[in-house]
């Protein structure tokens, strides 16, 4: 496993009114990954990604970029990193070229205008250059955010909720980007709420809630746990068990004893629903009614919560 | 220290000036200018000399020093407040560059745009009165030393403002009290003695005093106070930005 290019060790923010939004969160994050980190709204997502930029300060725990504390070196630690906001933060009458040009000033590096119309040719920004920025679509302006962040060279790309309000083909849009940054070398953190934006672009997936990291695992794992539905059978006749010839799917029998709970796995190759159906009608049972449900993102978050307490 | 983020800092804020040109200089030209016309011709062509100097050549350090005081701490009021509205103070909070320099920056530009509308000020006073200037050196100096101290604490009252209304609570209900009470139109040797005595607890009173002594070589209190009192709010100025950094008050929750 390489080093780290970002160690949050037992961070922590309390404001305050005594709100715990970090409860020592701890994470390392590898050079050249996509980490997602998902979570509902008032997680902690935002105010993690604050606390290691700068924009808040933490109550307690350390980060460091690069090898670099982020309070007691922050210049070394802070030249490391990029940072795009959830928010569209951008000075409406300003020019394109002009606010990135300061964006790169601003983390103290030399004037490069070639470098600046790479990344936005890059972007597609480069003929919206000298245009005001309030005259550019919302997809636009997101895309200034990008280039703005990208101006002064970060190894480390942090994406607030990249395709919050964003329609779906500017969302897909937005993931090539992303594609292409991780190609260029840039390790990128994102937050979201998208259990789908995960998917499409991390290599790990960090699942924050309440102020807590509940787990951090390579996409494919996770993403066969949360893959998974339930089917549910209401059978025209009670039964007392679980006849013999089904034991080996697994199957819940409630207290009616009239419904079968089926779990199985979307991304298997087989889901066995065929099998099953099969097998109920060579036992004799009679279907009446079958339902599907997959776990939301809450139920998934409560399960993952349980299993914490649990393990 | 990361001088090019205080070039960046500065470049950008220059360049909001260019963009509202008409706002930032022809403005507080055009007001000035109505005041020489009000206060300098009509009225004061009914006023004998005060100290010696016609009335509306003795009023021109104090409309120019009105002008200044209230041009640094809007500049820098509103430099530092609008990123603090519209959100884009995130990139200066997570920029590697230290409280220090970002303060330099939108301070040092805020007080080269009120320099430059001064100096502008005292140019258009030459073609409405006969002016002359005794000590340009230490006119100079005054004039800087108050468009720094100013600005900065027009950038404190911006990292304090959390509204607009709060943005202009200051300079309106203080600063221009302040300003037309610290002698700007009239010497305050003119005033009784009770008055007298209350007008020294007004700083402008300092800042005007000297100033004027520049131009013609009469004070209403000691040179030296006066360069004190500038100084002395510097150093206070200073030491608040030095303080609310530290801590991140309004800017770092």
């Amino acid at each position: 496993m390489p080093q780290p290019i970002l160690t949050v060790d037992r961070l922590e923010k309390t404001y305050e009114g005594g709100f715990r939004a970090l409860d020592a969160v701890s994470l390392d994050i590898h050079a050249g990954e996509i980490l997602a980190l998902l979570g509902p709204n008032g997680a902690g997502k935002t105010t993690l990604i604050s606390a290691i930029c700068g924009l808040v300060q933490p109550t307690g725990g350390k980060v460091t970029v690069g090898g670099h504390d982020t309070v007691t070196a922050y210049r070394a630690a802070r030249s490391l990193i990029g940072l795009v906001p959830q928010e569209i933060n951008l000075e409406p009458f300003e020019k394109v070229i002009n606010t990135v040009r300061f964006s790169r000033g601003l983390f103290g590096k030399p004037r490069d205008d070639a470098f600046l119309e790479k990344i936005l040719r890059q972007l597609s920004l480069w003929e919206k250059r000298d245009q005001p920025i309030r005259s550019l679509s919302g997809g636009m302006k997101r895309r200034v955010l990008i280039a703005k962040a990208l101006s002064h060279e970060p190894r480390v790309l942090f994406l607030d909720e990249p395709s919050a309000g964003v329609d779906v083909e500017l969302r897909r849009d937005m993931w090539e980007v992303v594609r292409q940054l991780k190609e260029d070398g840039v390790t990128i953190i994102l937050t979201t709420h998208y259990i789908e934006e995960a998917e499409a672009m991390a290599d790990r997936i960090a699942v924050i809630n309440g102020g807590r990291i509940l787990l951090v695992e390579e996409k494919a794992a996770l993403m066969r746990r949360m893959g998974r539905k339930e089917m549910r059978i209401e059978l025209r006749e009670p039964v007392a068990r679980i006849p013999a010839a089904l034991e080996d799917f697994g199957l819940t029998l409630d207290g009616t004893g009239a419904r079968l709970t089926y779990g199985y796995d979307t991304r298997a190759d087989r889901t066995g629903i065929v099998r099953l159906l099969t097998a109920l009608q060579e036992a004799g049972l009679q279907v009446a009614d079958v339902e599907t449900k997959q776990s939301s993102l809450e139920e998934i978050f409560v399960g993952l919560v349980k299993e914490g307490a649990e393990a | 220290m990361n001088l090019t983020a205080i070039a960046a800092i500065y470049r950008f804020e220059m360049a909001r000036t260019f963009r509202t040109l008409a706002q930032s200089v022809i403005s507080p030209v055009l007001s000035t200018s109505l005041y020489f016309i009000v206060f300098g011709t009509a009225i004061g062509s009914r006023i004998d000399q005060v100290e010696g100097v016609s009335y509306g050549a003795f009023i021109v350090p104090g409309l120019i020093m009105l002008t200044v005081l209230t041009q640094s701490i809007s500049n820098a009021s509103f430099g530092i407040y609008f990123p603090k509205f519209i959100g884009t103070v995130y990139e200066l909070l997570s920029a590697p560059a230290s409280f220090l320099e970002i303060t330099a920056g939108y301070v040092l530009a805020a007080a080269t745009k009120a320099l430059a509308i001064g100096l502008i000020i005292l140019g258009t006073a030459f073609f409405f009165v006969d002016l002359q200037i005794l000590h340009p050196v230490w006119m100079l100096t005054f004039l800087v030393l108050t468009c720094l101290s100013f600005s900065l604490f027009g950038f404190i009252i911006g990292i304090w403002a959390q509204n607009f209304e709060q943005l202009q609570l200051v300079p309106l209900l203080a600063v221009t009290p302040l300003v037309f009470l610290g002698g700007a139109f009239y010497s305050i040797s003119m005033l009784p003695a009770g008055w007298q005595a209350v007008s020294l607890f007004n700083p402008v009173v300092y800042l005007v005093s000297g100033f004027r002594w520049s131009f013609f070589g009469t004070a209403d209190v000691a040179l030296g106070w006066s360069i004190l009192a500038i100084c002395g709010f510097l150093v206070a100025c200073l030491a608040a930005i030095g303080w609310i950094f530290r801590t991140g008050w309004r800017l770092r929750p």
